[in-house]
Order: structure tokens, then sequence, then C-alpha cells
């Protein structure tokens, strides 16, 4: 059992740790010895520089114009406008066909209210209801109806593609496996450089923000789906074949509806995937909350950018609740003899409801629209409130920013610009031999050979070192507060329902609160990464304490270790691997993070790609993004591979 | 029952699992053992099976888990290809059926139970019992009766509308037979059908498939590694170890004349009076002086349930006699005691 699972394949007859030693020490030497050796050991020497965003270009003008994929594009978007057109029109009345919204907010309000009671019953019906009940009120109805209109127009498109690319992948292992690379490819590139070929393609506007939301909410449902169809019990197939199914009636009765519990978990991500990105798609032009929260930040408005971001996490945990709660509804039988009515009892007291407030909405008019200057607003209040907590906690925020920013930044910042590149990659040589051999060692340095050719080298290494000083801190503030919130049964439970939450928030969300602190800076950029990287820290390590056999637990305690004894010597050990996920998604978090939060002030890739965004240059959008995604996927590699060996030793799973 | 029509027959029939299974068992001779194969990388699921069953007749497949009792089943029924040998249902060829043909055998023909219900979990009681009606394009109001019939044939009258989570596991049972009975099958496959369940749910099913089976009167392979089960029910059984049937005989002669090491050990432990019957250890007097009993017996009876008789009247041999008194041959007292108390010890 204490074998390494991983095949050690000796590459010239030596071990995978001798290589690993030789490794550590050619990087040791290329640094100490950097004053004598030449530049081009340092930087990547500019024969290695190759121009691929021109290629990228000069391919996507060829595909745009020569093969005229600009006709299919414009085809498919005209179709998508005029879905959003209808949606808007019902929604916020803009004058398009059918012409008979806007529907009154009343009306929408009391729907998002049976839903909920539908689905998860009182509770969620007040949180479902209160949502839509908060945003008229505040005055952001036609905003939050533009936002929304967009989710309701991309997630069935998108959940379809989704559904017809997994069934595919799964009658077909090749399909599959040339899907994989793009899918983990697509899931690891920032949000940014789906947008341009989009750009490209489609133009600015809803249209574009709606099509760039189902790209990117794709691919989690195609391995929602695919996961789903190979979860199906073996026996339910058999069942279905002995029944005289035929394939297509397999497929269509019996493998679909019994994955769907995957398929609609899929859903739930597509639909807040859709709200992440739809959100940040104001950066295309797409109008709506996201727009208002990114104008209003700009412009150092704390109070409404604070009433803008509580609409986009109520929406947020609404939809999340929502199609969670309908994923895991169980069917029910009514009982015998019972009448149609009582049947569709929902459907009913919907229709009542429904007509009941749209003719009221005709009569009473702040039923049908909340007037702007109808409208509650709590920003005063909060920016008096934020006004004393900055004043109050200026000391020590400019402690903090002073101390990084002499301290750890500049230095750090410093030192990853000063190594030559041949040394890292040294390094990322011996962590592969390390961890997963041979392999990984290739994988590692392949990735990081590649973003050398790329010529972005020093954007690279500044984003790296972001992510490193913000995983760092989240680590210190996330590890102790896991461990702390593990003691309890009802602490654990309080912490993850709270992480689940925030995880469920659309990133942009991350930046009111640090703005606030901070002001548009990079300490702010830190700080929103480390907010956002540290939720997932805390919630695996929750996980990883929590889920270790209560037998072992039991076993230390019979051995006389105390509550601490029993969490170092014990359940750590043993939790280190789920731990370690956590830290993976932390990295990848935190990944998503440093570009988002370029707008506010970055010189990293980040800023590169916000140029690539309003220059619309495809290739060095793509190539920026492929970028990222390198990092991540070959963080990724070592993580995983590191647990899952980790765990294989350990004796679990 | 040796006039009966065969519906299902085998011949040599072999079923590995591995990377590419035909070429590798035509490289190899017949009798390469079990563990060769194994060290190969390939499992033998079933091995050089040969088996004729007969209409109306119930046979039982018995052996320890892995011994390819399931596999066997699947591939009587096309859920799994077979990689050597011959299967003929009702005299066709089952390798040379198309898609369409395949599917059209099930929808007419076949209807298996599964160990774990396989029942379709968004579907309510009825629409689970009417789905291979509905499969095969039968109007809704058609299928409705037809499955209201079978949930109440199983006894579910009154639950048509609960979801299979909504009911215990005898009940999701009843719900399975109910769903393979709808189609009125002519061969009925049970594969586990009971090792799921409570030990007294169990024999409540047990009794319960009993009765089906006596109205019903199908062509039955039935799966159990419980001997007990096994006896109940079977016209025949097959005992299987390591994919090959090691003996297929009526429970008698298998606890009586066990043709391998591996049957004997197989049946040690059970009692051979309670599986035994009176007409199947038959035998006709030798010489002339034997006392022979001046009453009858029934040949349905076991060894022990003659017990009392067997102990109390003194003579060499009994008569034996069907149900309908016909004289069938004698049953040798010395030898039943035998099979009663254990051999005479030398
Ligand atoms: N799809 C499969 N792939 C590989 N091996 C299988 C498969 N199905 C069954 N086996 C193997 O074939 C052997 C016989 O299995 P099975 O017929 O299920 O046995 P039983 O029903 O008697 O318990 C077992 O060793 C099992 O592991
Ligand atoms: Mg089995």
């Amino acid at each position: 059992m204490l074998e390494n699972p991983i095949k050690s394949d000796s590459l010239l007859g030596l071990s995978n740790i001798i290589w690993a030693y030789v490794f550590l020490a050619l990087s040791l030497v290329l640094v100490i010895s950097k004053g004598v050796l030449p530049e081009g050991i340092h930087r990547p020497p500019s024969f290695l520089v190759f121009p691929f965003a021109d290629w990228i270009n000069a391919f996507f003008v060829f595909i745009r114009d020569d093969l005229g994929l600009i006709h299919v594009s414009r085809a498919v978007s005209s179709g998508v406008e005029w879905l959003l057109d209808v949606t808007a029109n019902l929604l916020y009345g803009k004058h398009r066909w059918p012409r008979i919204g806007p529907i009154p907010w009343s009306a929408i309000a009391a729907t998002a209210f049976i839903i909920g009671y539908g689905l998860g019953g009182i509770r969620l019906s007040l949180i479902s209801g209160g949502t839509f009940v908060w945003i008229a009120l505040m005055g952001q109805w036609k905003w939050a109806m533009e936002t929304l209109s967009v989710i309701i127009v991309a997630t069935p498109i998108a959940v379809l593609i989704g559904l017809i690319f997994g069934t595919f992948a799964w009658r077909s292992r090749a399909f599959e496996r040339i899907l994989n690379p793009i899918l983990n490819l697509a899931q690891t590139m920032p949000h940014f450089a789906y947008m341009i070929p989009v750009v490209v393609f489609i133009g600015v506007g809803p249209k574009a923000g709606a099509i760039v939301t189902v790209i990117f909410a794709v691919p989690p449902m195609i391995r929602m789906t695919l996961l789903g169809l190979r979860s199906v019990s073996p026996e339910v197939i058999e069942g279905g074949k002995m029944s005289g199914s035929s394939g297509w009636q397999l497929l269509r009765f019996v493998r679909i509806p019994t994955a769907r519990t995957e398929i609609l978990i899929g859903v739930n991500q597509v639909i807040m995937q859709c709200l992440a990105m739809v959100v940040l798609a104001s950066f295309i032009g797409m109008p709506g909350l996201g727009q208002k929260l990114l104008q209003l930040l700009q412009s150092l408005k704390i109070g409404k950018s604070v009433e803008i971001g509580i609409s986009i996490v109520l929406i947020a945990i609404t939809l999340d609740r929502c199609t969670q709660a309908w994923a895991k509804r169980e069917p029910v039988h009514f009982p015998k003899g019972s009448s149609i009515l009582v049947r569709n009892k929902f459907l009913f007291v919907w229709l009542v409801l429904f007509v009941l407030f749209v003719i009221l909405g005709q009569f009473i008019p702040i039923l049908d629209q909340v007037k702007r200057n109808q409208a509650f607003s709590i920003s005063a209040p909060i920016e008096v409130g934020v006004d004393w907590l900055v004043i109050t906690l200026d000391p020590i925020t400019q402690w903090i920013r002073w101390f990084l920013i002499t301290w750890v930044l500049i230095p750090l910042r410093n030192f990853y610009l000063w190594v030559p590149f041949t040394a890292i990659l040294a390094l990322l040589a011996c962590f592969g031999f390390k961890i997963g051999g041979l392999r990984s060692a290739l994988i590692c340095t392949t990735f990081f050979t590649l973003i050398a050719m790329t010529g972005w080298w020093d954007r690279t290494m500044i984003t790296v070192y972001t992510v490193t000083v913000a995983v760092i801190i989240a680590a210190i503030i996330g590890f102790p507060l896991g461990m702390f919130a593990s003691f309890g049964e009802r602490s654990s439970k309080t912490v993850l329902l709270i992480c689940d939450t925030l995880q469920t928030f659309p990133s942009f969300i991350y930046l009111i609160p640090v703005v606030m602190l901070f002001g548009v800076n990079d300490v702010a950029v830190i700080g929103a990464v480390v907010l956002f990287a540290a939720v997932p820290l805390i919630r695996y390590t929750i996980e990883g304490l929590r889920n270790v056999d209560p037998q072992i637990i039991e076993a230390s305690q019979m051995s006389g270790a105390n509550k601490f004894q029993t969490l170092f010597k014990a359940r750590l050990p043993l939790a280190i691997p789920t731990i370690m996920v956590g830290v993976n998604q932390s990295v990848m978090f935190s990944l998503f993070m440093v570009i988002i939060a370029a707008f506010i002030g970055t010189q990293d890739l980040g800023q590169e790609m916000q140029r690539a965004l309003s220059f619309t240059d495809v290739g060095k959008g793509l190539v920026l993004g492929i970028i990222v995604s390198f990092i991540g996927l070959m963080v990724d590699h070592l993580i995983m591979t590191w647990s899952y060996s980790r765990k294989q030793i350990l004796g679990i799973q | 029952m040796t006039d009966s029509k065969t519906v299902i027959s085998c011949s040599n029939v072999w079923k590995l699992f591995g990377k590419n299974p035909s070429v590798y068992l035509n490289s190899i001779p017949e009798n390469t053992p079990y563990d060769k194969i194994a060290n190969d990388g390939y499992i033998t699921a079933v091995r050089q099976v040969s088996l004729n069953i007969v209409e109306g007749e119930m046979i039982v497949i018995m052996g320890l888990s892995g011994s390819g009792k399931s596999t066997l089943v699947r591939c009587f029924a096309r859920l799994l290809d077979i990689t050597k040998g011959n299967i003929w249902v009702d005299g066709e060829d089952l390798a040379k059926l198309s898609e369409t043909q395949l599917i059209e055998l099930r929808r007419k023909k076949m209807g298996m139970v599964f160990q774990n219900f396989g029942l379709l979990p968004h579907r309510n009681v009825l629409d689970n019992v009417a789905f291979p009606l509905e499969m095969r394009g039968q109007g809704v109001h058609e299928r409705r009766e037809r499955a209201l019939e079978m949930i109440e044939l199983v006894g579910l009258n009154g639950r048509e509308e609960y979801y299979p989570r909504e009911l215990s596991g005898g009940q999701q049972q009843r719900v399975g037979i109910a769903r393979s009975l709808a189609i009125e099958p002519d061969i009925w496959f049970l594969d586990e059908p009971f090792s799921a369940l409570d030990p007294l749910i169990r024999r409540e099913m047990q009794d319960e498939f009993l009765r089906l089976q006596e109205m019903l009167n199908k062509t039955i392979v039935f799966i159990t590694h419980d001997f007990d089960e096994a006896i109940r029910l079977a016209d025949r059984i097959a005992i299987m170890k390591d994919g090959a049937i090691e003996q297929c005989d009526t429970p008698d002669q298998i606890v009586l004349k066990p043709a391998t090491e591996y049957v004997s050990k197989f049946t040690l432990e059970i009692e051979k009076a309670r599986v035994v019957h009176a007409k199947g250890m038959l035998q006709n007097p030798t010489t002339e002086d034997t006392r022979i009993a001046d009453f009858a017996v029934s040949g349905e009876k076991t060894i022990q349930e003659l017990a009392r008789i067997l102990v109390n009247e003194d003579f060499d041999f009994y008569p034996v006699e069907n149900s309908d008194g016909k004289n069938l041959g004698f049953l040798n007292r010395k030898e039943a005691l035998e099979v009663l108390i254990g051999p005479a010890n030398a």
C-alpha cells in the first residue's frame, strides 16, 4: 500500500528524486551565477519568441472574411437579438415585438415567490420573492431586468448545447478525447479572453453579452451531462433494454431522465456562470446591473455600489437556491383521487396571483412600476457608515498598505522579475519530478516554455507573483479559520453554508468592499483576490478535517490526545490531501480574480487583457488567456497529482 | 417433459471480458485453466456452457458470486454478446438477429427481473409497469389497463401513483416483476430477484413467485446463490464455478450424485432428506424375498416428510405412486434411512 502509485518511469536509470535534486541544483546555479551568464538565460531570447498573436489574428481574419463566418455569426446574433428583444419587452417594456410589456413588477415578484415556495417552502419563497421586491423598491428594476433577460435567453441555449455535446462525448470516446483538453482550457481561461473574439464577430452590446455568456456557460454543462449519463446504474439501463427500448428510446426515456439530478446541477452551474459573465459583460457594453456597478465603482460611489451589490448577491442566492432545490427534488405522489386543482395547485395559485397583480397594476401605479423618484435608497446611511469606518480604520489600512507595498509586494515582485527564466523552468522540472515523475516534469516545463515563447514573460511573472502573495495571505487567514470552525458541528455547518453562499457571488462583487477600504490601487487588487481565494480554502479545510474517519479520531482520543493533539496528530495529516484541493481551487479563483481586478490598476496580464479588449485584438487576447490557462492547468496538474498520490499512500478513498 | 419444445439452447458458449477477447480465445486451447487466462488479463465469465432449456421448465442457476451467473443470463438476452459458441432462442440464432429483430424479441418474448430492481426513478409505479408497453407503441388506455392488471396481480393495487423511492424493497421488486410480466413474455429471467430483500420478505416473495409461476407457467431462468431458494423452486439446478457449469440436474440428483467434488462440497451443508423426493430414488427390488409394504407412499414427498413411516414401518421396500395413484417404482428403506440419518457406520 505504501508504494508510490505513480509509475516511476526512471529517466536514464536515475530515480525521480535524484532528477528533482539535479534540477533544483541547476536552478540554484542559474540564480547564483546570474551575473556571469549571457542575457539569453535571464529573459527569453528574441529568437524564442514567436508572433502567436499575429498568427491568430490572421487566422481569425481568414475565417471571418474569407470563409464568411461573419455571415453565420450575424445570422446567429440576429436570432439571439430577437429573443432578447422579446424578453426585454416583457420584462422592462423595450419597444419591440410583442409590445405587451412591461409586466408589472409585482406580478414578477409574485411569480418568484411561487417558484420559491414550490421548490423550497416558505423560506425560499421569502428569499426569492423578497429579492424582487427589494430590486423594485430600490429603483433598480430596469437594470436588473436587463441582466435577467440575458440570463433567461442564454441559459436554455447553453443547456441545450451542453446536453448535445455532452451526449456526443458520451457516445464517442474519440470525441470526448478531443473535447477534454478544450474543456480544460476553456474552464481555466479568464472571462475576458472569451469576450474579444465575440466582439470581433458580433460587436458590442446585449447580443454580444448574451453570446459570450452562452459560450462561457457551456463547458460545465457538457461535463455534468457526461457525468450524469455515465452514472446511470447499469441495471436501470438493462431494465430499459429488456423493456424493448431502441437506442433512441433508451436515451430519451431512460438515460436522460435518470441522469436528471446531475443534469440539473449542470443547469445550476450554467445559471451561476451566466450571472457571473453577464455582470462582467458590462466591459463589452452589456447594460444592466453589472454596468451600473462598474460605473459606480469607477467613480467611487460606494453607497450606490453597495445597493447594486446587494441586488446582485440576492439574485445569485435566489437563482442558486432555487435551482439547487429543483435538482434535489424527489418526486412525490399525490393521494389517490386528487383533483386536477390539487395536482397543479402551484400553477393555479400562480395564475391567480399573476392575473391579480397585472390587473392591480393597471389601477395602482406603484404596483406596476416604481419610479426613480419613488424609490428607496440606503446609500446615504451606507456612505456615512463607510466613511466613518474608513476614517476609523484609516491608520490600520494605511499601515497595511505601507507594509504590504514596501515589505512584501515590491521586494517580491522585483525578485520574481529578477530570477532568470531558465532557473524557473529548472525549478518547475524539479517540482514535476518530485511530484509526478518525468511526465509531470515535461508538462510543467512545456507549459512555461510556451509561455516564455509568447513574449509575455514579465507580465506573467507579475501575475504569478500576485497570485502567490494572495494565496499565501488567504492561507494565513483561511487555515486557522477553517480549523477553528471545524471543532464544532454547528460552527462547521454555519461556516460551510456561508462559504457556499459566498461562492455563488459573481466575482465582481468582491471588489466592492476592498475598493471601499483601500481605494483603487494594487493593495485593493490583492485584497479582492485574497477575499475570493480564501473561501475555497476555508471550505476545504473544514471539509477535510470533518471527514476524517471517526474511528481514527476515537482511537487518538482513547490514546489520551487532547483536542489540539488530535487536530495536529490525527486530523490534519489525513485532511491535507483534501485541503490541497482547496489550495488548488484557491489558485484558480485567484487567477480569475487577478484578471478581473485589472481595471482597478495592475501591471500584469490582466492589464494587457484590458488593452486587448479595448483594441479588440483577438490574437493578443487569446494568447494572454491561454497563458493564464496554462498557469492554472500546471498548478492543477501538480496539486491534483500530489493529492491523489498522497491519498493512495494514506489509504483513503 | 422430455417431449416439450426446447426454448433456449446453447452450445459451447464462452464469454471473456478483456481487451480483445475473441482473438485471444481463438489463440488458446479450450482446456486452458481459469487462472492462466486471468494471468493473461482476461476474465472467464462463461466457459464452455452447453444447455437446453425446455418450455415450461424452471431452471435455477447457482454459484458463488463472480461465478458468471449474471453474465450467462445476460448472454441469453443478448444484453452481452458472447465471445464464442451459439445460442438459439426458439430456434433462432441469437447472434444473427439484427438490432430491430432483437428489440422485437425483447418486446414480445422476454422479461427480466433484476437484483436491485432497475426501476426508473422518475416514473411512478403505473408508468414503470407500462414502460415496456409504451416502448412497443401501445396506446395510452390499453397500456394503462394492462399495467393495472399487472399491478393487481402482484398485489400493489392502490400504490399506482407511488414513486419507486417511496416503496419498500419488497414492493419495488413487485413492481419489477409486474413490469417484466407486462408484455406476457414466454421466457422469464430473474437475476437474484430476492437477494436484496430481508429474509422474512424474501420468503414471502418466494411464495408469491411460486403462486405466479403456477398461474402463468412460463419458461424460467432463475439465478440465486441461496440453496434453499433453489430447491424450493427448481425443476433443474445448474451449478456454476469459474464460468463453467459443473452439473445441471434435478435437485435430488445434485445432492444424491454430485458430479464433481466442487458440487459435493457445495451441497455438503444441505440436509439431504429435505431435498430428496421419494420419486428421486426409485429402485426395483432385486431379490424375491424382500418385504414390500402393503401401502404406497407419495412420490412427491421428501424423505424427511416420510421420516415417520421410514422409522416405524419396517419393510425393505415401499411402493411409490404419483398423485394419480399410478405406481412409479419402489423406495429402498435402507437407502432412504441413510439419506435421513447418514450412512450406517462400518
Ligand atoms: N462488464 C464487465 N467487465 C468486466 N468484467 C466483468 C463484467 N461483468 C462481469 N464481469 C466479471 O465476470 C465475472 C462473472 O460476473 P457475474 O456474471 O456478474 O457473476 P455472478 O452473477 O455469478 O456474481 C466476475 O468476475 C466479474 O467481475
Ligand atoms: Mg450476479
